[in-house]
């Protein structure tokens, strides 16, 4: 490029293509500026994206020889009990990690914004956000611990007179599942919390003032004003805990590693197991890629529904 | 404001109910690592003999100095790189609007709705042919590119802000699109480029899978890594793994304690504009 615009016979020329060439001198500057992203993102995410693709018509154990199989993977995800259970079981997380945490911290944001507003908010808010920081793995770590035998759960049922179900609740093939829910609750009630909280105090003060004016309950308050201004913000609760939930991993291989049998395994631990255990890398990219479709087919009418009604 | 004496109370007793609830877990944990080593202690109950030296023997056993190194480095390694490459690309897609930039930002955008477990075979396999397998490069280069779909959104946000006179009368004054960058547009995005570093930082600390997965030696791990490895090897030892879990929490709940008001901005905001 410098050697081209140096030429006399550049000046010579219309302004017209004078100009272009300025204009074509920074598009390849800018796109230098893109480069470097750019490349990393490329090696270490497209071509990954592409090759779990490939992968998943092969057999192979990730060395030596690959097999074509065409689609016998995706058919044995079906096929297998254990392997298509990770995607329902990912689906009954999402009811706990999601839809609770949700739900829950709407009206606990509401009650925050009403009767809560000095320090004591300030607090609470900090408070209840502290799991969000934690490694996942320290969360279920310290859960592992208090929802076994003689851990606190079951001290506190004991304590209440529930002592007769009082078990070990990771190692029970009924409870199991709704435990490591719990410790999804744990980790995400607060940020919803949190989140929803700053949302509604940057609602207009004004739409609260007047139903309290009028003497408005807290329920009247939540359905008429705090529900339909927070669209947008549940849309990003929902999203952020519906894909912590699909792409479950940290949780569930600490506190359960998908036990009992394969009641609490998920498409994360189950990719896991398979590459790294069994050696299966066309199976275990085969879940992989219904894994990221899965999450890309739940998230967008997620994402369509809260922007459009924002709008 | 009308809101009755009863429901301000109520609300305050959910509110302190939710704190508890929050907080139980972290004191459970404390009070049990405080009883003596191999005993399997009840919930709540207070040792006798309280044994702080489990604290130390923790430190010894998890060699936390060279964990708190291992996971510095890590995010030494990251960090600046992923924030520079981060800033660049996003000053060019949403600030100079180059051709292709709509393309660009699709395929950036398009990222964030990948899960790293679906990546980390091919990762794996990839960094097994390019000989960085097992190595701290194992962890750097996959987690610089996975933050990319974020770090370039939140970036573009940014500049796609800024008005465009700034550069109009930097570029009457003979500037070049490097100066744009680095004398104008780079230091007014300092509060940004401030959020995501913090953002970044607790994600390595934080990270995982990718950790287990791609390196062996626990030391060589990050934070979380090294702790998933704890608790394979001392989970007969209930105390001493609550010990370790609590040091191995101490930097970030310090953190978070100093850096509160940023770090919920920077989380919030993150998940609002992701």
């Amino acid at each position: 490029m410098v050697t081209s615009d140096n030429r006399p016979a550049a000046l010579a020329v219309s302004r017209g293509t004078f100009l272009s060439k300025r204009v074509r001198r920074e598009t390849l500057v800018g796109w230098l500026f893109v480069l470097p992203a750019l490349l990393m993102y490329a090696v270490f995410v497209l071509v990954p994206i592409l090759l779990t693709i490939l992968y998943s018509f092969y057999r192979w154990s990730g060395v030596g020889p690959m097999t074509w199989v065409g689609l016998r993977n995706y058919v044995t995800v079906f096929q297998v009990p254990d392997l298509i259970g990770t995607i329902y079981n990912a689906f009954s997380l999402v009811v706990l990690f999601s839809f609770v945490p949700v739900g829950l911290g709407l009206v606990v944001a509401s009650v925050i914004h009403r009767v809560a507003t000095g320090w004591f908010g300030a607090v609470a808010r900090t408070v209840l956000f502290l799991p969000q920081v934690i490694p996942l793995v320290a969360a279920g770590i310290i859960w592992c611990w208090l929802l076994a035998g003689p851990g606190l759960i079951n001290e506190i049922l004991r304590a209440v007179g529930l002592g007769t179900i009082a078990r070990a609740w990771l190692g029970d093939f009924h409870w199991a599942r709704p435990a490591v829910g719990l410790i999804g609750i744990w980790v995400l009630l607060g940020f919803c919390i949190v989140l929803l909280v700053t949302a509604i105090t940057q609602i207009d003060p004004s739409f609260y003032e007047s139903a309290r004016i009028d003497g408005a309950s807290w329920f009247a308050e939540f359905f008429s004003i705090t529900l339909p201004m927070l669209r947008h913000e549940i849309g990003v609760c929902l999203t952020v805990t519906v894909i912590n939930a699909l792409a479950a991993f940290d949780i569930v291989y600490v506190s359960t590693a998908g036990g009992p049998g394969n009641s609490t395994a998920v498409p994360g631990t189950q990719i896991y197991v398979l590459a790294f255990t069994q050696r299966t890398i066309g199976q275990a990219s085969a879940l992989a890629v219904m894994l990221m479709a899965l999450v890309v087919l739940v998230i967008l009418p997620i994402q369509r529904l809260s922007r459009e009604v924002a709008q | 404001m009308k809101v009755g004496q009863g429901e301000l109370w109520a609300g305050r007793a959910l509110l302190l109910a939710l704190m508890a609830f929050t907080v139980l877990p972290f004191i459970s944990i404390f009070v049990t690592a405080l009883h003596p080593s191999n005993t399997l202690p009840t919930g709540l109950e207070w040792p006798a003999d309280p044994q702080w030296g489990n604290f130390v023997e923790a430190f010894n056993v998890a060699k936390i100095p060279t964990l708190l190194l291992s996971s510095t480095y890590l995010i030494l390694a990251i960090v600046p790189v992923s924030l520079v490459i981060s800033t660049m690309a996003g000053f060019a897609i949403g600030l100079l609007r180059i051709p292709g930039s709509r393309v660009l930002l699709f395929l950036f955008v398009f990222g964030l709705t990948i899960p790293f477990t679906g990546l980390v075979v091919p990762i794996y396999i990839l960094e097994r042919a390019m000989h960085i397998y097992n190595t701290r490069l194992a962890i750097v280069l996959p987690l610089i590119a996975l933050y990319m779909p974020f770090a370039v959104f939140w970036m573009r946000a940014h500049f796609v802000n800024m008005p465009t006179e700034l550069s109009e009368a930097a570029r009457v004054d003979g500037a070049t699109t490097w100066d744009l960058f680095w004398r104008i547009h780079a230091p007014l995005a300092r509060a940004p480029i401030t959020s995501l570093g913090i953002l970044m930082s607790i994600w390595t600390w934080n990270q995982f899978l990718l950790a287990i997965v791609l390196v062996e030696d626990p030391m060589e791990r990050t934070m979380a890594g090294a702790l998933g490895f704890f608790q394979g090897h001392y989970a007969t030892d209930i105390p001493l793994l609550c010990a370790c879990t609590i040091l191995t929490l101490l930097p970030t709940l310090l953190l978070f304690v100093l850096f509160q008001r940023q770090i919920i901005t920077a989380l919030l905001q993150g998940a609002v504009k992701g």
